[in-house]
C-alpha cells in the first residue's frame, strides 16, 4: 500500500473504489498504479523486488518525520506515507528525490520505475498493454501496430521542402 | 591449469571503433578475435516490444554517475545497433578548438581537410546517404518549419539508413527489425567474419597484463546471457597487440583496472570525458499553430501530432556552427525522437507550480505525448568528466539484470558548459515559442544529473602528454601495442553527432596498427578496400599512408 502510494505521486491517477486509500484520486484516468507499477517493481529483472519492504519502511519513517515537523495527525490504520494528504506526500518525493538528500538515488529508481510502469507498462509485452487498453499508453495515445505485432507508419512526412539549407553545408550532406 | 590461447590481434568491443578495426585487421592476413561483453542479436531478434528483457534492454546501457548518466550500446555491433544513424561531419572549427587548456586539443596532424578521405572511406562502407525533404519525418518536418519560419536555415541529416527499408517505425533504440539502419551487422562486421575474424559475445574484459614477448593477456568474464549481474566462467586470450574499442565509458575503465599489472597509466585515461555537451528541449506543439502558422497539413485533417512517427533525427540547424563565434556558443540543433521511458521522464512542465517531472501536471504533459517535439542540442562542453576508482567488474555495479547500472564518472559542469547550455536552450525557445507554436522547456539535469548518448574523450588523442591519453595514431602512451580506437579517443565535444567521426578516426588507425603488427611478426597488409569491395575510398586515403606508418 506504502509503495503504490509513492507510485501514485508520480503518476497520479483516480481511485479504484470508494475507500482507495493507496490511490489519491488527484487525477483523472488511471496512474501508475493502474497502470501496473508494484506488479513492475516485483520484476525481479529491475533490481529492486527484493528491497521493496526496505523501500517501504523508510518511506513511511520519512512521512512521520515530515507528518512531525508540519504538525499533521496521522490515522494510525494506514501506513503513514498513506495516511499524508497527496500535497504532504508530494512534498516529500520532492524532498526524497532533491539535490539535498544523501540517498537520492535510491528514490529516483523508485521513481523512475513508477514512471515507466506507466509510460511504457515494461512489465507486459507493448502488445498485450494496447490490446488491454494499458492506462499509460492510451493516455499517451500510442498508436498500434499492424498486425504482425510491428509498427510501419506508410504515411510519415509533409513531403516537401520546409526550410533552406544552410548556406555551408557541403556537397555531402555535412557542415562545412 | 587450461593453456591460454592466443591471437595476433584482440579487440575488446564490436562497436565502430572494433569492427572497423576487426574488419581491416582480419583482411589483411591477421588473426582477429573480438570480445564484445554484450548479446549478438540480428534483425529477427529486434523487437518492438517494451518489455523488460526484450531486446532494448539486452541491446542498451543505461550508466547513471555522479552528474552524469551514460547512454550507449551493449551488443555485437556497439552504438551502431542502437543509435539513430545521424553521420554528419564536424564542422571544421571543433578541430581547432582550444577548451581549457589553452592550444589546440586535436593533434596537429588532423584536421578536417585531412580527416575528410577517412570520413569518406565510412560513407562509402556503411553507406551514409542524404536524406531529401521526402525522406524528412513529420517531426523533421515540423521542425524545419518552426526554423525557417524564426528565420533560420534546417538540413535534412545525412544517415546510415536504407530508405527503401525504412518503416518510420522509430524503434531504432531497439535495434533495426528491418535492416534499414544500416548497422555495422551489415558491412564491417559480416566481412570481418568473412576473413576469418572471431567475435565472442557475453565476453566482458576485465584487465590487461603483460606476456614474456612484450604482447598482452587479456582476462575476460563470460557474462550470462540473461542476467548480466552474473558471471558463468572467465579466462585469458594472448595478443600481439590490443585495441581498446569498449566505449568512452568503458575503455578507461580497462585500463585503470589493469595499472596494477602494466603500471602507470597515462594521466588523462579517464579524464577529460565529455557528453558531447549534450542536452535535450521537449516542446508540446500547439496544432491549430502549427496549422496557421506553418501551413502543415497531414492530409488526416491533423497538423502534427505525429511524435512517435518516424526515424530518430532528420532534420538539424546548424546556424549556430560559425567558427567566428567564440567556444561554448557554438552549438547544432537537430530535431529527436526517444521512446517513452527515456524519453518521457526527465521532460518537464513548462511554468509547473508544483513538481515540473513527475505528479499532477507532468500526467497532463504525458497525455499530449504525441504532440511532443524534442529537440537534441551539442554544445561544446569542457572535457569536465573524471572516472573515479573501477567497480569490481566491468564498468557499473550492475543494479538490474539488464541495461541499469551504477558508473563511477563524476562530472560537474563548468560555467563555460552551462553557459553553451542557457544559449542554445534560448535559441530552441525563441525558435518553438515564436508566436505561440509551442511551449518548451529542457529535460531537468536533477534527476539523473546530465546526461549522454555520444560519451567522448576520456582516453584521447593529442599531440600533449599531459593532456592525451594517446598519440596521433591512437597507440596508448607508454604501453606499446595498445591502441584505442572509441570514441574515449576523440578529444572532445563535436558539436554534432559523433559516430562517423569516431569511425573516420579508427580508419586512420589502420595503418599504424598494421605497421605495428608488422614489426612483432605478423603477416599482414594493409589496403582492403570497402565491405563490399569498392574501393574509391581506398584511392583517396593513399596519399596520407606514409606519414601514418612513420617510425
Amino acid at each position: 500500500m506504502t509503495l503504490e502510494a509513492f507510485a501514485d505521486t508520480i503518476v497520479p491517477g483516480e481511485k479504484r473504489s470508494p475507500d482507495d486509500r493507496a490511490v489519491a484520486g488527484a487525477s483523472p484516468g488511471g496512474g501508475a498504479v493502474a497502470a501496473g507499477a508494484i506488479e513492475l517493481l516485483e520484476t525481479p529483472a529491475t533490481g529492486v523486488s527484493t528491497v521493496l519492504d526496505d523501500y517501504a519502511r523508510m518511506l513511511n519513517e520519512h512521512a512521520r518525520t515530515h507528518a512531525t515537523e508540519h504538525g499533521l495527525g496521522l490515522d494510525e490504520t494506514v501506513p503513514p506515507f498513506v495516511a499524508l494528504p497527496f500535497e504532504d506526500r508530494t512534498a516529500v518525493v520532492r524532498k526524497l528525490t532533491g539535490q539535498d538528500q544523501e540517498d537520492r538515488e535510491l528514490w529516483v529508481l523508485l521513481a523512475l520505475f513508477s514512471n515507466m510502469a506507466f509510460d511504457t507498462a515494461a512489465h507486459m509485452h507493448t502488445a498485450d498493454a494496447m490490446a488491454a487498453g494499458h492506462p499509460g499508453l492510451v493516455t499517451m495515445g500510442f498508436m498500434k501496430a499492424d498486425d504482425d505485432g510491428l509498427w510501419r507508419f506508410p504515411d510519415f512526412s509533409y513531403g516537401r521542402r520546409l526550410a533552406d539549407p544552410h548556406p555551408d553545408t557541403t556537397p555531402t550532406g555535412s557542415p562545412a | 591449469m587450461s593453456s591460454t590461447e592466443s591471437t595476433d590481434v584482440l579487440i575488446v568491443g564490436s562497436g565502430f571503433g572494433g569492427a572497423i578495426a576487426a574488419y581491416h585487421l582480419a583482411a589483411g592476413g591477421a588473426k582477429v578475435t573480438v570480445l564484445e561483453r554484450g548479446p549478438w542479436l540480428e534483425a529477427d531478434d529486434f523487437d518492438h516490444d517494451f518489455l523488460l528483457g526484450s531486446s532494448y534492454t539486452r541491446i542498451f546501457d543505461f550508466v547513471v554517475g555522479d552528474g552524469m548518466s551514460l547512454l550507449g550500446g551493449n551488443c555485437v555491433g556497439g552504438g551502431s545497433v542502437v543509435y539513430f544513424a545521424a553521420m554528419p561531419r564536424a564542422p571544421r572549427f571543433a578541430f581547432e578548438r582550444k577548451g581549457s587548456i589553452g592550444r589546440r586539443m586535436w593533434p596537429s596532424a588532423i584536421t578536417r581537410d585531412s580527416l575528410d578521405p577517412w570520413y569518406d572511406r565510412v560513407v562509402e562502407a556503411l553507406p551514409i546517404t542524404q536524406q531529401d525533404w521526402n525522406d524528412v519525418t513529420y517531426s523533421g518536418g515540423l521542425f524545419a518549419a518552426a526554423c525557417d519560419h524564426a528565420g533560420r536555415t534546417a538540413n535534412p541529416v545525412p544517415a546510415a539508413i536504407d530508405r527503401a527499408k525504412c518503416t518510420n517505425c522509430n524503434w531504432m533504440m531497439a535495434g533495426c527489425r528491418f535492416d534499414a539502419k544500416r548497422s555495422l551487422l551489415l558491412n564491417y562486421l559480416p566481412a570481418a567474419l568473412a576473413h576469418g575474424a572471431e567475435i565472442r559475445p557475453l565476453h566482458e574484459v576485465q584487465h590487461l597484463s603483460r606476456t614474456d614477448d612484450g604482447g598482452y593477456r587479456v582476462h575476460y568474464n563470460v557474462i550470462d546471457d540473461t542476467d548480466y549481474r552474473v558471471h558463468v566462467g572467465n579466462g585469458t586470450i594472448d595478443a600481439k597487440i590490443v585495441i581498446l574499442a569498449a566505449g568512452a565509458g568503458a575503455t578507461p575503465v580497462i585500463l585503470q583496472r589493469s595499472e596494477a599489472t602494466l603500471g602507470a597509466m597515462p594521466h588523462a585515461v579517464g579524464r577529460y570525458f565529455s557528453g558531447n555537451g549534450e542536452r535535450l528541449n521537449t516542446a508540446v506543439v500547439n496544432e491549430d499553430r502549427a496549422r496557421e502558422l506553418l501551413g502543415l497539413k497531414r492530409g488526416d485533417g491533423q497538423a502534427f501530432r505525429a511524435n512517435q512517427i518516424g526515424k530518430g533525427p532528420v532534420v538539424a540547424s546548424w546556424d549556430n556552427l560559425d567558427g567566428d563565434l567564440p567556444e561554448h556558443s557554438r552549438f547544432s540543433l537537430e530535431q529527436l525522437y526517444f521512446p517513452p521511458g527515456f524519453g518521457t521522464i526527465l521532460a518537464q512542465v513548462p511554468d509547473a507550480t508544483g513538481p515540473s517531472w513527475f505528479g499532477v501536471e507532468k500526467k497532463e504533459l504525458v497525455r499530449q505525448w504525441q504532440s511532443w517535439l524534442t529537440v537534441f542540442t551539442m554544445v561544446e562542453d569542457d572535457n569536465e568528466g573524471v572516472f573515479g576508482p573501477p567497480p569490481a567488474t566491468g564498468n557499473a555495479a550492475r543494479i538490474s539484470q539488464q541495461m541499469l547500472g551504477r558508473g563511477t564518472i563524476r562530472y560537474r559542469p563548468s560555467a563555460n558548459t552551462l553557459r553553451g547550455w542557457a544559449e542554445s536552450d534560448a535559441v530552441v525557445k525563441d525558435i518553438l515559442e515564436r508566436d505561440g507554436l509551442a511551449r518548451v522547456m529542457p529535460w531537468t539535469n536533477d534527476v539523473v544529473g546530465a546526461y549522454t548518448v555520444h560519451p567522448l574523450a576520456s582516453c584521447r588523442i593529442g599531440d600533449d602528454p599531459q593532456t592525451s591519453a594517446l598519440d596521433d595514431r591512437q597507440e596508448l602512451r607508454n604501453h606499446p601495442g595498445i591502441f584505442v580506437t572509441d570514441g574515449s579517443a576523440v578529444p572532445a565535444a563535436l558539436t554534432v553527432n559523433p559516430a562517423l567521426t569516431i569511425s573516420a578516426l579508427a580508419e586512420r588507425a589502420i595503418p599504424g596498427i598494421v605497421k605495428t603488427l608488422q614489426e612483432r611478426g605478423v603477416k599482414v597488409t594493409y589496403g582492403a578496400p570497402s565491405p563490399d569491395g569498392s574501393t574509391s575510398g581506398r584511392r583517396g586515403v593513399r596519399s596520407q599512408l606514409r606519414d601514418l606508418v612513420r617510425e
